[in-house]
C-alpha cells in the first residue's frame, strides 16, 4: 500500500524524464577511418622570452593520442583508425598536402595552421570534406568567414578573453591596464579583450601599445615600472601571443598588481595543471606518448580527432557527411575531461568548452563561473552567441 | 497527502528495521592519502589511518576482516587488517588501480587499471595474477554479479561495458553506453545491472540474461544546469525498492524507484558527490562529496540529509562494515 501511494505521488510531483535516444548497438561491419592531420607553424620571429621554447610537435602529438584512444575503442567494434600526418613548411606546401590527401580519398582533416592558410585550404576543399580547425583562434572565423564544412575545436580569442573578463568581474577587479604587443595576433587578442571587457563591465583605464625593443631580461625591472605608471588599476592585462615581452611584466609593474592575459594568469584550452574530471589520466597518457606535457594545441587536435571517433562509434559510419551531421546534432557529446559534455555550436561549428585559467604551476579557476547565465548552456557565455555571428553553417 | 505518505513510510520502515547497531564507515581520501573511520552511531570521525598514495576504490573482504584499498599512485592494492587498522599486505595490481570488485568466492579480485586499459585478476590468497584482460581506455567501474558469473568493467573514454566471463576471463560482450561510464551495480538476484554514464548524464539498465539495455534513465535536477548532472556512484536497496544515484557536481543524490525506474526525488548533499554506501539495516546512506571534503548521511526513512561529516581532502570511496 505504501508503495502504491508513493508511486502516485511521485508521478504527480516528480519530474521524470526518460530519454528515448537509443544508442545504436555496435555495427559488426569493419569501418576504416582515415584522418588527415596538417600542420604548418610559421616561425614567430625572434622573441625576447626564448628561455623555454614551445614544442615543435604541439598539436600533432594530441592527434596521435586521440588516434590511439579511438583505436582502443575501435578494436571492440571493428573500426580501424589511421592518422595520416603531414608537417608542412609553407602555406603552399600545406595546401598541396591537403589536395594530395583528398585525392587519396581522405575526407576528414584536422588542420593546425594560420588563418590565411586555413582559408586558402578551405577554398580547395571538396564538398564532402570535413575540416577541424585546431590552431586558429581568430574571431572572424567564428563570426563571418564561415564554411559549412569547417568546425573549430580550438577556442576563439573571444572565448579566452570572455573567460578572463568573467573572472575579473567575479573578483571585482574592474579596472585594468592593457598592454598590447605589435603583432597581428596581439592586436586580435587585445580586440577580443576589449569586446569582452565591455561585455562584462570591466574598465580599461589605460590602453598602451608595447613599443620598446630593449632586452628585458636585463632591463625589465627598470623599463616596466615606468611603462605601467598610472593612478590606479586592479590588474595588468598583457596581449603578447607569441611570448615576446610578456613574461617580464609580472612583478615589474608600477603598482603591486597581478598580471593576467597571455602571460601571468592565462585563459587556455588546456594546460598541464588541469587534473580534475579524469584529466589526470589524459595527462599521463599524453606524457607517456610524447614525453612532454600536453598543451592547448595538443588538446585542440586531440578533441578534433576524438570528435570523429566518438561520432563513428555512435553511427558506425565514417563518411564526412554522416560524421558532420551527427556532430552538429543534439545527439553528439564529447567527453573532453573538462567536467562537462562538449558540443559544437550549430551556427558556427565552434566546440563549446570550459576555459581553465592557469598560472605556470597551478589552476586558478575554470570559466564559465556561477552567476553568468545563459538560456541554452552556461558555456555559451564564452565566445560568440548565435545573434552575434552571421554564420549559419547548419542551414 | 505528503504528510500522510511520510507517516505511512515511517510506520512501515520502523516496523521493519532492527535496532541500530554501531558500525564503522571507512572513507578513502584521495588527496590526503588517508582513510577516515566514522562511527555511524555517533556520526563522528574516530580515527584517520595513513595509507598509500591516492587511495580511491575501497572494498571489504566477504568475511569483513580486511579492507582492500586501491592506492592508485603507488600502483598497488593494499590490504588493511580491520582489527588492528594496520596495512598487513599488498597485492600486485597492475598500474594505477582505480576501482575493483571481489568475486563471491572471496578470492578473485578484479582490478581496473586506469592507465593501462587492462583489467587485472588477482588471487588474493596466493597473490598470483590470474589474468590480464584488454579493455577500453580508462577502465574505471568494476562489478562482479552476486551469482559470480559476470565481471563487468566500464571504460570511460571508450564508453563501453565489457562483460567478462569469470570462468574463462574473456570478454563475451561489449555494450556501448553514454559517455564516460563510471560505475556498475548489480541487483541482488543478478538479473539487472545498473550502469552510470557521467558525461552522458544517464543511467543504463541492462537485462543480464539478454545482455541488452532495457531502459535508460535521465535526470533533471530543478535549478541545476543539465550539464552539471553527472551520475557516478549507484547503490541499490536489497529489497529491490530503491536505487540511489550520486549526481556529481549537481550536488544531489537521485532517489529512483528500482522497479519502474522513475526518479522519485533529489536530495541535496555536499559538492561533487561521487560514491555511496548503505549501512547494514539500510536505514542510512553515506555519500562521499569530493569537492566539499565531507560525507553526507541520508536518513532513508525520511529521505532527508541529516548530517554532514568533515573528512579528509577529496573523499572518494565509502564502505560501511556491517560487522563491526
Amino acid at each position: 500500500m505504501f508503495q502504491a501511494v508513493f508511486r502516485t505521488v511521485s508521478v504527480i510531483a516528480v519530474l521524470v524524464c526518460t530519454l528515448l535516444l537509443a544508442i545504436p548497438t555496435a555495427a559488426a561491419d569493419t569501418v576504416d577511418v582515415r584522418i588527415g592531420y596538417l600542420q604548418w607553424i610559421p616561425d614567430p620571429g625572434p622573441v625576447l622570452s626564448n628561455v623555454l621554447p614551445e614544442p615543435e610537435d604541439a598539436g600533432l602529438r594530441g592527434a596521435e593520442l586521440a588516434t590511439a584512444d579511438n583505436s582502443t575503442t575501435g578494436k571492440f567494434l571493428g573500426h580501424n583508425y589511421a592518422l595520416v600526418s603531414r608537417m608542412a613548411d609553407s602555406q603552399q606546401a600545406t595546401i598541396d598536402a591537403f589536395e594530395a590527401l583528398q585525392e587519396q580519398g581522405i575526407e576528414l582533416f584536422v588542420v593546425n595552421a594560420p588563418a590565411d592558410t586555413l582559408l586558402a585550404l578551405m577554398d580547395k576543399a571538396d564538398a564532402d570534406t570535413l575540416v577541424f580547425n585546431a590552431g586558429v583562434a581568430d574571431d572572424s572565423l567564428r563570426t563571418s568567414e564561415c564554411h559549412n564544412n569547417l568546425l573549430h575545436s580550438a577556442p576563439s580569442y573571444a572565448m579566452l578573453t570572455d573567460a578572463l573578463n568573467q573572472w575579473l568581474q567575479m573578483r571585482r577587479w574592474n579596472e585594468v591596464f592593457l598592454i598590447t604587443g605589435p603583432t597581428e595576433a596581439d592586436v586580435a587578442w587585445a580586440n577580443a579583450f576589449r569586446r569582452s571587457a565591455k561585455r562584462f563591465g570591466v574598465d580599461i583605464v589605460e590602453d598602451k601599445p608595447w613599443t620598446f625593443d630593449a632586452d628585458l631580461r636585463r632591463t625589465a625591472s627598470k623599463e616596466l615600472p615606468l611603462f605601467t605608471q598610472a593612478r590606479a588599476y586592479d590588474a595588468v592585462v598583457v596581449a603578447d601571443v607569441r611570448g615576446d615581452f610578456g613574461e617580464y611584466v609580472p612583478f615589474n609593474t608600477w603598482l603591486p598588481r597581478p598580471v593576467v592575459g597571455t602571460q601571468g594568469m592565462s585563459p587556455v584550452a588546456w594546460h598541464r595543471v588541469v587534473e580534475s574530471w579524469g584529466a589526470a589520466q589524459l595527462q599521463s597518457r599524453f606524457q607517456e606518448l610524447a614525453g612532454r606535457d600536453m598543451n592547448s594545441a595538443d588538446y585542440a587536435a586531440w578533441a578534433a580527432v576524438r570528435s570523429v571517433g566518438t561520432a563513428v562509434t555512435q553511427i558506425g559510419q565514417a563518411d564526412a557527411s554522416s560524421v558532420r551531421q551527427l556532430i552538429l546534432s543534439d545527439r553528439f557529446q564529447l567527453a573532453g575531461f573538462k567536467g562537462r559534455k562538449l558540443t559544437y555550436r550549430q551556427w558556427n561549428g565552434q566546440l563549446r568548452q570550459p576555459i581553465p585559467l592557469v598560472h605556470p604551476r597551478g589552476l586558478v579557476a575554470t570559466a564559465p563561473f556561477e552567476g553568468f547565465i545563459h538560456p541554452r548552456t552556461e558555456m555559451d557565455t564564452l565566445g560568440f552567441d548565435e545573434p552575434e555571428s552571421t554564420c549559419r553553417i547548419n542551414g | 497527502m505528503k504528510s500522510l505518505l511520510r507517516k505511512t513510510a515511517l510506520a512501515t520502515l520502523i516496523g521493519l528495521s532492527a535496532p541500530a547497531m554501531a558500525s564503522l564507515a571507512y572513507v578513502s581520501n584521495e588527496k590526503d592519502n588517508t582513510l577516515s573511520v566514522i562511527d555511524t552511531e555517533t556520526m563522528e570521525v574516530i580515527d584517520t589511518i595513513d595509507v598509500g598514495a591516492r587511495p580511491r576504490g575501497i572494498l571489504l573482504s566477504k568475511d569483513f576482516t580486511k579492507l582492500y584499498i586501491c592506492a592508485s599512485d603507488d600502483d598497488t592494492v593494499q590490504v588493511l587488517d580491520l582489527a588492528t587498522r594496520k596495512i598487513i599486505d599488498t597485492l600486485p595490481s597492475g598500474e594505477d588501480p582505480e576501482q575493483f570488485a571481489l568475486h563471491p568466492n572471496n578470492k578473485h579480485l578484479y582490478i581496473a587499471n586506469e592507465d593501462d586499459a587492462i583489467v587485472t585478476v588477482v588471487d588474493v590468497d596466493t597473490k598470483i595474477v590470474l589474468a590480464q584482460i584488454d579493455v577500453g581506455i580508462e577502465p574505471e567501474g568494476m562489478a562482479v554479479s552476486p551469482d559470480g558469473k559476470w565481471a563487468v568493467n566500464t571504460s570511460e573514454t571508450t564508453s563501453m561495458l565489457h562483460w567478462i566471463n569469470t570462468e574463462t576471463f574473456e570478454i563475451e560482450k561489449n555494450i556501448v553506453v553514454g559517455q564516460r561510464p563510471r560505475h556498475v551495480e548489480f541487483s541482488d538476484d543478478s538479473k539487472i545491472a545498473w550502469a552510470s554514464a557521467e558525461i552522458g548524464g544517464t543511467v543504463h539498465i541492462i537485462d543480464v540474461d539478454k545482455l541488452e539495455q532495457i531502459h535508460e534513465i535521465s535526470f533533471k535536477v530543478p535549478g541545476v544546469n543539465q550539464d552539471r548532472v553527472q551520475p557516478v556512484g549507484i547503490e541499490l536497496t536489497s529489497d529491490g525498492e530503491y536505487a540511489f544515484v550520486a549526481l556529481g557536481p549537481s550536488n544531489h543524490v537521485a532517489v529512483v524507484d528500482a522497479q519502474s525506474y522513475e526518479v522519485l526525488d533529489y536530495l541535496l548533499v555536499g559538492s561533487r558527490v561521487w560514491q555511496l554506501d548503505l549501512n547494514k539495516d539500510e536505514t542510512q546512506l553515506y555519500t562521499t562529496n569530493g569537492v566539499s571534503g565531507d560525507v553526507s548521511v541520508i536518513d532513508i526513512e525520511d529521505m532527508k540529509v541529516i548530517k554532514s561529516i568533515k573528512v579528509g581532502r577529496y573523499p572518494w570511496g565509502v564502505v560501511i562494515d556491517p560487522n563491526s
